[in-house]
C-alpha cells in the first residue's frame, strides 16, 4: 500500500488534467464526479496508506519513494522523491481529508457558478501542489509545491475576475506572498552553496554537523526561511493579504486560506526544526512574531464587520498560536493544533459560506440576526467550530490549545510572557467568536433568508463539526518526526487560568453585544473608541503604512519615469537622425540659383584647399 | 608693337569668368543666365588664346574652335529648353521654377 504514495498527488493532478483539457466543455453533471472524486480517491489513498505505515512500524519509521531523478548537474542533484514520515502523514491526511470535504460543499456551493469546472480544476491544481509541499523530500521539490500553491491561491482569489476588485486582492495576496518567496529562495540558496545538498534529511544533519548553535550561517538560512513562512502563513509583517483574500469563494477561503496553505509556513518550520534549533535567537524570533501576530488579529477582529473577514483575521490570530508555539520548541503541539485548527476553522468557514448562501451573498453580519431557528443546522455546526476556536472542554481545539499554552509557559525562559499573550489572545478570541455568534445567530431576527440548503452542504458541514469535536483523539505520535517535549508541568494556577480565560471572554461578548445594540452605540460614541475601532478594523493600520512606504513611491517613481529613462536613449538617436535628414532636406529646395551658388562655393573651397602652401 | 603680356590676357579672361559667374549667380532671367554662361566660356576662351600666343603653338587657337562649336550647341539646346519651359511655366524668371514642396 505504501508504494502507492506517488498517486496520492497524482490523483488532482490527473483531474486537474482532464478538466483543464476539456475547457469548460464538460457538463455539470460529469465535472464534479471528477474535480471532488480526484481527491476523494487521494483521501482513501491517504487512508489506507496511514494505516499501513502505523501498523507496520509505529517507531522510526520513514519512507521514501523515488520516483525519478529530476535536476542532475554536477553537483546539483534534485530527485522526484517523496518522504513519508509523521509529520507529513499528519499533513497528507489533513490536506486530503479536509480538502475532499470542502470539494464535495463545493460541488452544491458553485452548483450555479458559470466557471464550474475552471474552480474544480484550479482547486485540484492546489490539492496536488499543496501535496508535493509536504511530500517533498527535498527543499526543491517542496519549493515547487510553495510556488504552486502561491499561483492556485491568485487564481482562486481572482476567480470572479469581472470584478476589479477581485483581481486586485488576488495581486496583493501574490505580490506580499512572493517578497516572502524571494526571501526563501535566498535561504535556499544558502542552504545548497553552504551544505552543497537541498535533500531535507541530509541538509539538516549536515548543519547539525558542521555549523555550531548561533553561526552566522544558520541565523541566515532560517531568517531567509521564516521570511518565506511569515510571508505564506500570513503573519507579522505580511499578514495583509489575507483579509483581501476573502474576495474569493467561500471554499477556496475555507481550503486555502484557513486549512491548508496558510499552514504551509508552520509545516516549513517544523520540517527544518534543526536549523531553527541551531539559531536560538530565530527561534525566539519566531515565537515573538507569533505572539504580536495573534495579538494584533485578534483586535482586528474583533472590529469587522464582514463574516468573512473576521474568519480571516481569526486564521491570521490562529496561526499566530502554532507560530508560538514552534518558536518555544513545542513541535509537536504547533502541529496538533495546526490539525484541529484546520477541522474548525474549514467548519467555521464553511457554515460561514451556508449563511452567506442563504442570505443572498449577504456578508455584513449586522444585517443578520436570529438565524439560529432559520437555519438549525448551520447554526449548531457554527457554534461547534466557534467553541472549538475558542478551546471550550472536551472540543478538539481545547486539547491543542490548551497543551500548546502549557508548553508554551514552561519552554522556555520568556514562557510566562509569550503565554500571558497567548491567554490574552484566547480572551480576544472568545471575545470576537461570541460576538460572531451573538449577532448572526441570536438576537432579533434580521434579513432574508433562503432556507433551503443542499446536502452537499450539509454533510461536509456534520462530518467536519464531528471532527471538530472529536478530533482531539486523532492525535498522531509526531515524535520520532519531531523533537519530543520534555517540559515540567506547570503550576495548577497557569492551567486553571488558561482553561477559564475563554469563558471570560464568552461573559465579556455577552455583556458588551448581547444585551442590545445601545450599549455599543453609546460605546462608540466616545472619541477615542471609535477612533480605536477604525483603527482596528482597518487591520490596525499596516494596509495604510504598506501604502505609504511602498505603494506611493513606487507610483511616483513610474509616473516620474513614464518617459522611461532607458527608452529615451535610443528614442534620442531617433530624434539625431530625423534631425540631420531635415537639415540635408533643407539641400534640396528645387532653386537653380541655389544651386548654382552651392557648386561655386564648393568650387572656391576645392581650390583654396588646393593652393595652400 | 610689343605682344600683350600674358598677365595682362589671363587678367582679363579671369574678370570676364568673374563678371559672367556672377552675372550667372544674379540674374533671374534665364535667357540673360544663358548669356552669362556665354561670356563665361568665352572668358575661359581667350585664357586659351593668350597661352597659345605666350607659347607660339597653334592648340591654344583649336581649343578656341572647340569652346565656339561647344557654345554654339550649348546655346541652342539650352534655348530649346527655355522655350519649353516657357511653354510650360509661362514664365523664364528662374526662381519661379521650383515645383518642390518644403
Amino acid at each position: 500500500m505504501l508504494n502507492l504514495l506517488w498517486l496520492v498527488p497524482a490523483c488532482p493532478l490527473l483531474g486537474f488534467l482532464v478538466l483543464f483539457c476539456s475547457e469548460g466543455k464538460l457538463s455539470n453533471n460529469r465535472v464534479p464526479w471528477i474535480g471532488a472524486g480526484s481527491v476523494g480517491m487521494s483521501a482513501l489513498l491517504s487512508a489506507g496508506i496511514g494505516v499501513d505505515f502505523l501498523a507496520h512500524n509505529p517507531d522510526q519509521s520513514v519512507f521514501r519513494q523515488m520516483l525519478w531523478s529530476w535536476i542532475a548537474v554536477s553537483d546539483f542533484k534534485v530527485d522526484f522523491a517523496l518522504y513519508l514520515d509523521a509529520l507529513s502523514l499528519t499533513m497528507m491526511l489533513v490536506v486530503t481529508g479536509v480538502g475532499f470535504l470542502i470539494h464535495v460543499y463545493s460541488v452544491g456551493y458553485m452548483a450555479d457558478d458559470p466557471g464550474y469546472s475552471r474552480f474544480f480544476a484550479c482547486m485540484n491544481l492546489f490539492v496536488f501542489a499543496m501535496l508535493m509541499l509536504v511530500l517533498a523530500d527535498n527543499l526543491a521539490l517542496l519549493f515547487l509545491g510553495w510556488e504552486g500553491v502561491g499561483l492556485c491561491s491568485y487564481l482562486l482569489i481572482g476567480f470572479w475576475y469581472d470584478k476589479a476588485e477581485n483581481g486586485h486582492a488576488a495581486r496583493k495576496a501574490f505580490i506580499v506572498t512572493r517578497a516572502g518567496d524571494t526571501a526563501m529562495a535566498l535561504g535556499l540558496f544558502l542552504l545548497f552553496t553552504q551544505l552543497g545538498s537541498l535533500d531535507i534529511q541530509i541538509a539538516m544533519s549536515k548543519a547539525v554537523a558542521g555549523w555550531p548553535p548561533g553561526s552566522s550561517y544558520a541565523v541566515a538560512a532560517s531568517l531567509l526561511l521564516l521570511g518565506g513562512a511569515v510571508g505564506k502563513s500570513a503573519q507579522l509583517p505580511l499578514q495583509v493579504w489575507l483579509p483581501d483574500a476573502m474576495a474569493g469563494p467561500t471554499p477556496v477561503s475555507a481550503l486555502i486560506h484557513a486549512a491548508t496553505m496558510v499552514t504551509a509556513g508552520v509545516y516549513l518550520i517544523a520540517r527544518t526544526h534543526a536549523l531553527f534549533a541551531l539559531a536560538p535567537d530565530v527561534q525566539l524570533l519566531v515565537a515573538a512574531i507569533g505572539a504580536i501576530t495573534l495579538l494584533l488579529a485578534g483586535f482586528a477582529a474583533l472590529a469587522q464587520t464582514d463574516i468573512k473577514r473576521i474568519l480571516a483575521y481569526s486564521t491570521i490570530s490562529q496561526i499566530g498560536y502554532m507560530f508560538l508555539a514552534l518558536g518555544v520548541g513545542a513541535w509537536s503541539p504547533a502541529i496538533f493544533h495546526l490539525m484541529t485548527h484546520a477541522f474548525f476553522k474549514a467548519l467555521l468557514f464553511l457554515a460561514a459560506g451556508a449563511v452567506i448562501l442563504s442570505m443572498r451573498h449577504e456578508q455584513n453580519i449586522f444585517n443578520m440576526g436570529g438565524l439560529w431557528k432559520r437555519l438549525p443546522v448551520t447554526f449548531w455546526t457554527f457554534l461547534i467550530g466557534a467553541a472549538a476556536l475558542v478551546a471550550l472542554p472536551f472540543t478538539s481545539g481545547y486539547y491543542s490549545k490548551h497543551e500548546l499554552l502549557l508548553a508554551v509557559y514552561s519552554a522556555s525562559p520568556h514562557g510566562p510572557w509569550l503565554w500571558a499573550a497567548g491567554v490574552a489572545g484566547a480572551l480576544l478570541t472568545a471575545l470576537y467568536s461570541a460576538r460572531l455568534i451573538l449577532v448572526v445567530f441570536l438576537g432579533p431576527e434580521r434579513g432574508q433568508v433562503k432556507e433551503d440548503l443542499p446536502r452537499t452542504i450539509t454533510i461536509p458541514l456534520v462530518v467536519l463539526a464531528l471532527l471538530a469535536l472529536f478530533g482531539g483523539w486523532l492525535k498522531m505520535p509526531l515524535v520520532p518526526a519531531l523533537p519530543a517535549l520534555d517540559f515540567p508541568e506547570p503550576e495548577s494556577a497557569v492551567v486553571w487560568t488558561t482553561a477559564l480565560m475563554p469563558w471570560l471572554g464568552i461573559v465579556a461578548a455577552y455583556l458588551i453585544y448581547g444585551r442590545g445594540a445601545d450599549f455599543i452605540e453609546r460605546l462608540s460614541e466616545n472619541a477615542i473608541v471609535s477612533g480605536l475601532k477604525r483603527f482596528c478594523f482597518n487591520g490596525c493600520g499596516f494596509d495604510t503604512f504598506y501604502n505609504r512606504l511602498l505603494v506611493q513611491p513606487f507610483l511616483w517613481l513610474a509616473a516620474v519615469n513614464k518617459r522611461d529613462v532607458i527608452d529615451s536613449f535610443y528614442r534620442d538617436i531617433v530624434a539625431l537622425v530625423i534631425a540631420g535628414h531635415r537639415l540635408l532636406a533643407l539641400t534640396q529646395n528645387g532653386r537653380l540659383r541655389w544651386y548654382a551658388a552651392a557648386m561655386v562655393c564648393g568650387v572656391a573651397a576645392g581650390m583654396s584647399w588646393g593652393m595652400r602652401p | 608693337m610689343t605682344g600683350v603680356s600674358i598677365q595682362h590676357a589671363l587678367l582679363l579672361a579671369a574678370l570676364l569668368f568673374v563678371l559672367g559667374l556672377v552675372g550667372l549667380l544674379v540674374r533671374r532671367n534665364l535667357i540673360m543666365m544663358l548669356m552669362s554662361v556665354e561670356i563665361m566660356l568665352n572668358a575661359a576662351g581667350l585664357a586659351f588664346i593668350a597661352a597659345g600666343s605666350r607659347w607660339g603653338q597653334a592648340d591654344g587657337q583649336v581649343i578656341f574652335l572647340l569652346i565656339l562649336a561647344l557654345a554654339a550647341a550649348e546655346v541652342g539646346v539650352g534655348l530649346g529648353l527655355v522655350m519649353q519651359v516657357y511653354r510650360r511655366f509661362n514664365t523664364v524668371d528662374v526662381d519661379r521654377l521650383s515645383e518642390m514642396r518644403g
